[in-house]
């Protein structure tokens, strides 16, 4: 046998061994508890019916739109699924960095035969965005600081005569700058024409001002929850998901404000410029991981709602503690009593210039 | 200043030294300085004579004993004030400062005024032929010209003792030479007192009054050059300064300050009983080479010796030979118009005056 | 004495003057030596200097308004904002040809983020235009020409007419259109002779039937052709993009595009200094949004005070460990190299554990009685965090290059200066604190433009008062994708850091630069 045989023969074998080998297809999400629910309610059950895929974890949506743009620019998009908020959706898919989609045409209908596209309704906010979970970003405190006057509304952040004591607040303009115009009086459906003019925006700022030195800032979702532990802060503002698994799973001596919760979205999006391919793959793991039941699976594992009307009725039990996961739903009727709906359209045009005054008021 | 104290300019008194707390680097030194004195500690490297001038320094402290200077004990003075001049193996010119300025660093910090300042330096320039070098850096100096400013920069506050640690040891062999004359003749030109550490035997026999001759921290012996060239007071010595032929042997009689040695191939030969114990005893022989009589020459000690290797030196010729079993005797012959000619092979008559052949102790090393 | 002659040149044995014969000697020796370093000199060009380049080219780079919009940007030059008006029919038609193929290629969304930087609203302007613009009312002059003429609802019809060699001459607008168009159906892999055409072809084509002058005839039945469309129903593109959103309207939203429109833009660097470019020309930005300036200085001071603080701390320690034997020295040296073991986030966040107001330090103080319970001092979330935590990590990059300095500092100077009738504070200060001052440059400079790029340690203990620069800039490449302003940023940054250089470089001397 002469050499260039003996390659072939060896190339040939790879070859073989190649094709028998698993798809790798990469899904990025947000790492934790939560990348741990996607883990047990898709991609678990997904890779046992399909063999041949392996679903690679990759813990980068904190970076997603900045890495999907920096991967689009050298032209090697390496991730085949992301999972990104609502408005990261937005942006990705005005940049041209997520692939629009029919959702009718790529989820499954609701068992009753419904259209995905209005089982899902109004929380699909882009073509690009396929939600998943609808989450609240709000306030716990520490039930052994506040004596026995709890605080019921959102206003308590700014009430450091009732509550003196720390809060922690998320370092940004959103969800904060609508807090405060709350909070100073502006009704409601008022929130986002108040803050469209420069005056809203400076009063919201003044709003703010009022309780500048009792705020930590924080920017990573992992920061109020210890903060709170630690007893640094007497209440601060984070994903309802978080402070169920503070409350419930560590029994910490936290409660949680269900008011004018800030109500967002988490869902997934393909990134563009897939090969044909890759995104056969991706949809065929996408319409079983986005149809009722798993949706409502995810629910077992985190207290986060599922985006799907009709999985509403499925969500059971806790997988561990076995407690009923719907109260502690966002979505659940009596938590969702005075919700608040994030502007996704409003902040895609005044995010730049409400987040240059927001910093810029912060340092000085 | 008494007469007394001006013998004891410096005084070691019963000064031991140790690093470890086990070892003793210095052993029980007692040493009087005269003021005005050349005096050379000189010894291998190791043997103590460092961490004396150390000591004496200030730089070290005495672990049991006093040191005095000017007949105070300086055991508790820091260095600097104690006003001795000192002198750098590597020279410690300071590299940030011009010649100039390191000149004047003992001055500045002795508050001296700047006119005065100037002066001295001046002074002190011209004294070692620098004058010229007053605002260069000592990185563009050559060796040599380093020395010199760093033997002014210890002489510029007029100090009237002066340590030196190996100045010239970095200096090529002809350089080296040439200052040690010139810090012989500044030593006699200011009057200060010196007190020079060397492993170099001739640059010791060069420039000094007197040499301590330091091993194993102990003064082997304390004389003036001379006197140790001509009459070393055991083995060690002789060894150390100069060149010596060595014979080992057993002390037959002694007589007086005469001794009978029998070697240790049977023959017997007359010595100096120097330091040798009493008959019986193993010794020591020392011979220096231009001490040795050729052929016609010798009278005294005769033996028959077979010429080994001639080497041409110039001045003289160096004639290696199988003397009583020793095979690395060696003796100069003068490259004088007298001498007596030799060749390889040839044996001849060879002899040393009894005077000349002097009977040490026997290292146990 | 001056001698004009040139001087006699020496000739080497072989009769060439001999400076040329001992550069060819050399010159092999030469091309192995920079044969050798190529490899590095590739890998630092690639790695080092390329991606310089192209961060400073982002920070003027605008060239997507211009390739996104290029009939808009060359109709609008004739309009000015200053009329206050907005710009005539023509320039709304230029988008509408250019908008509509962005839309189709979905770049206009991207345009409208990029211009959303300098003018509030254009995000969704763009986008929600982009959504309309397919749709606009020009299909009844699409439905026009189809009842005149059936043929013209044919693919096959267009694909004659634009073969006709007068077809650019005589209809400009359409052939450039239809050229796009055919460019757009190519990409998406589509049959020109199977898609039918959209309605903005047949708006050109109505627009160069309208302006034609001497008619040749390109088709059958041409001049019925011209004639029928010049008695169409004529449509407003003005109306129809006012329609889609009335911002059209205002010249402030044409003159952001106009201002933005060369492919070389001082805006972002104009941003990155709190100033504008506005319809009056350059001038600051209004007070609520000044911040680049103040976190510039901020950076460099608190860079400084971290850099002092560092020198204060590693010139004993490195004083220390230079007066120990060389075994015991570098046992030491290793743990001052340890913490590097351990990653940044991990020591950050233990820094956190110590100073926080319910932390180690409190708890400490507390418990011994030096501060009451209710009053903890407040150690993070602001410049003291920082600058604790900072020069805790930057440590022992003061303390390497101060340590190699000083270990070769013979301790025969100092003796000599105390010979010489020094006092110790005189003979460090004047002779061995002169010679270690090389150690202190290098790891002054070391750790002040390490200070001045940190981000990850501001951002966790900082709080508000002690963030820095590249914490926006940090902002801006991961989150608000503003990579220009970002660029520009980086840039400034890197420019402070070049004079900073320069002028150690004048006052201390780069020669004086010890590493080790």
């Amino acid at each position: 046998m002469t050499l260039s045989k003996t390659l072939a023969a060896g190339v040939m074998t790879l070859a073989t061994v190649g094709s028998a080998l698993a798809t790798d297809l990469t899904i990025v999400s947000w790492g934790g508890a939560y990348s741990e629910s996607q883990q047990k309610a898709y991609h678990d059950p997904y890779m046992e019916m399909n063999p041949d895929i392996n679903i690679i974890n990759d813990e980068s949506s904190a970076e997603a739109v900045a890495k999907l743009r920096a991967m689009n620019e050298a032209g090697n998009v390496t991730w085949d699924l992301v999972d990104v908020v609502a408005s990261d959706a937005l942006r990705l898919c005005d940049e041209g960095l997520a692939m629009e989609v029919d959702h009718d045409d790529v989820l499954a209908p609701a068992p009753d035969g419904t259209d995905a596209s209005d089982d899902f309704g109004d929380l699909i906010v882009s073509d690009c965005f396929i939600p998943q979970i609808v989450y609240s970003t709000t306030v716990g405190y520490r039930s052994d600081a506040v004596g026995d006057n709890p605080p019921t509304d959102i206003c308590a952040i700014f009430d450091t005569e009732t509550y003196p004591g720390k809060r922690s607040l998320e370092k940004r303009p959103i969800n904060n700058m609508e807090w405060a115009l709350l909070c100073d009086g502006v009704p409601k459906d008022e929130v986002y024409d108040v803050l469209e003019t420069n005056a809203g925006q400076e009063r919201a700022l003044a709003k703010l001002d009022t309780i500048k030195d009792d705020v930590i800032w924080w920017s990573a979702g992992a920061d109020t929850p210890q903060l709170l532990a630690d007893g640094e802060v007497i209440m601060g503002s984070t994903y309802n998901g978080r402070l169920f698994s503070l409350i419930v799973e560590q029994n910490q001596p936290v409660e949680m404000l269900w008011d004018a919760q800030v109500f967002d979205l988490d869902g997934w999006i393909i990134p563009a410029g897939l090969p044909d391919e890759r995104v056969e793959e991706v949809l065929d793991y996408l319409y079983f991981a986005t149809d009722t039941q798993r949706l409502a699976d995810q629910a077992k594992y985190i207290s986060y709602g599922p985006a799907r009307e009709s999985s509403a009725p499925l969500v059971g039990k806790h997988a561990e503690l076995g407690i009923e996961m719907a109260p502690h739903m966002p979505t659940d009727p009596n938590n969702s009593k005075n919700t608040f709906l994030y502007n996704y359209e409003f902040w895609a045009d005044y995010r730049d210039d409400i987040d240059a005054k927001f910093q810029a008021w912060l340092v000085r | 200043m008494s007469e007394a104290q001006d013998d004891q300019f410096v005084v070691f008194d019963s000064v031991q030294k140790s690093y470890d707390g086990r070892n003793l680097v210095v052993k029980n030194l007692n040493l009087d300085i005269a003021k005005g004195e050349f005096l050379t500690m000189l010894g291998p490297s190791g043997s103590g004579k460092t961490t004396c001038l150390m000591m004496l320094a200030g730089f070290e402290t005495a672990t049991h004993g006093e040191i005095k200077l000017g007949g105070q004990a300086i055991n508790n003075i820091p260095p600097y004030k104690r006003g001795i001049g000192m002198v750098f193996q590597n020279y410690a010119l300071f590299p940030h400062m011009t010649v100039g300025e390191n000149l004047a660093f003992p001055l500045e910090v002795r508050k001296i005024g700047k006119a005065d300042r100037e002066q001295k330096v001046k002074r002190a320039l011209s004294m070692v032929q620098m004058d010229d070098f007053m605002h260069r850096r000592p990185a563009q100096l050559s060796g040599g010209q380093q020395q010199r400013i760093a033997l002014a920069r210890a002489l510029v506050f007029e100090p009237e003792l002066v340590l030196m640690d190996e100045p010239l040891g970095a200096l090529d062999k002809q350089l080296r030479e040439h200052m040690q004359y010139e810090i012989k003749h500044l030593h006699e030109q200011l009057g200060i007192t010196v007190v020079y550490v060397t492993h170099d035997q001739s640059e010791a026999l060069t420039m000094s009054d007197r040499v301590a001759v330091f091993d194993d921290g102990i003064i082997q012996q304390l004389a003036t050059p001379e006197e140790l060239y001509e009459r070393p007071t055991n083995s060690f010595v002789a060894q150390f300064i100069g060149e010596n032929n060595r014979l080992m042997g057993t002390v037959s009689t002694i007589d007086g300050d005469q001794a009978v040695v029998k070697l240790d191939n049977g023959a017997e030969t007359s010595a100096l009983a120097v330091n040798c114990g009493a008959a019986g005893e193993r010794t020591l022989l020392s011979i220096r080479p231009e001490r040795v009589q050729l052929a016609h020459e010798a009278k005294q000690n005769v033996t028959q010796a077979k010429v080994l290797e001639l080497i041409y030196l110039g001045d003289h010729i160096r004639c290696r030979m199988d003397v009583h079993g020793d095979t690395n005797f060696i003796a100069k012959i003068p490259n004088a118009p007298e001498s007596h000619r030799v060749a390889v092979g040839e044996t001849i008559d060879v002899g040393w005056p009894a005077d000349d052949c002097r009977a040490l102790d026997v290292r146990s090393a | 004495m001056q001698n004009e002659s040139t001087p006699e040149i020496p000739l080497a044995a072989d009769g060439r003057p001999l400076e040329q014969s001992l550069q060819r000697a050399l010159r092999a020796q030469k091309i192995r030596a920079f044969l050798l370093v190529v490899p590095l000199l590739v890998f630092v060009l690639i790695t080092f200097l390329a991606p310089i380049a192209d961060m400073l080219y982002r920070a003027v780079d605008n060239r997507i308004v211009s390739e996104t919009l290029p009939r808009t940007v060359e109709a609008l030059s004739d309009w000015e904002e200053s009329e206050n008006e907005p710009p005539e029919e023509d320039v709304f038609i230029a988008l509408y040809y250019d908008l509509f193929f962005a839309a189709e290629n979905k770049i206009h969304t991207r345009l409208g983020s990029r211009l959303n930087y300098q003018e509030t609203g254009m995000s969704s302007l763009f986008r929600r235009t982009g959504r309309r613009v397919d749709r606009f009312d020009t299909d009844e002059l699409t439905d026009a020409f189809i009842d005149f003429d059936p043929r013209w609802e044919d693919p096959t019809h267009w694909i004659t007419l634009s073969e006709h060699p007068e077809f650019a001459n005589q209809l400009p607008e359409t052939a450039g259109v239809w050229d796009d168009w055919t460019q757009l159906l190519i990409a998406e892999e589509d049959e020109l002779s199977e898609e039918e055409p959209e309605d903005l072809i047949y708006f050109a084509l109505y627009r160069d039937l309208n302006n034609i002058g001497q008619p040749v005839a390109l088709m059958d039945n041409w001049s019925e052709t011209v004639s029928a469309a010049q008695s169409f129903e004529p449509v407003s593109l003005r109306e129809q993009f006012a329609d889609a959103d009335e911002d059209w309207l205002l010249p402030s939203v044409w003159g952001t595009i106009k201002r933005f429109s060369p492919t070389i833009t001082d805006g972002y660097l104009l941003n990155a200094v709190d100033m504008q470019k506005t319809a009056d020309g350059i001038e600051a930005q209004p007070e609520s949004r000044q911040i680049y300036g103040l976190l510039f200085g901020r950076t460099l001071f608190m860079s400084l005070v971290i850099t002092i603080s560092s020198i204060l701390l590693a010139y004993p320690i490195s004083y220390f460990l230079t007066s120990l034997p060389m075994r015991k020295a570098n046992l030491l040296l290793i743990l001052v190299l340890l913490p590097f073991w351990t990653s940044l986030l991990v020591r950050t966040s233990a820094w956190k554990v110590l100073l926080q107001q319910q932390g180690v330090i409190n708890d400490l103080l507390v418990w011994v009685g030096l501060v009451d319970d209710a009053n903890r001092l407040v150690m993070m979330n602001n410049q003291t965090g920082t600058i604790i935590a900072m020069t805790h990590i930057l440590l022992p990059f003061m303390i390497l290059p101060m340590y190699s300095v000083m270990r070769t500092i013979p301790p025969s100077y100092v003796r000599a200066a105390k010979s010489l009738g020094a006092t110790n504070w005189t003979a460090f200060w004047r002779v061995y604190f002169p010679q270690s001052v090389p150690g202190i440059g290098a790891g002054s400079i070391l750790v002040f433009i390490m200070a001045i790029g940190y981000y990850i340690t501001p951002a966790i203990v900082g709080g508000t008062e002690g963030i820095f620069i590249s914490n926006r800039i940090a902002y801006h490449i991961s989150s608000s994708l503003n990579w220009g302003l970002a660029s520009a940023l980086g840039g400034i940054l890197l420019l402070a850091v070049v004079i900073l250089y320069w002028l150690y470089d004048k006052f201390v001397g780069i020669d004086n630069l010890k590493l080790g």
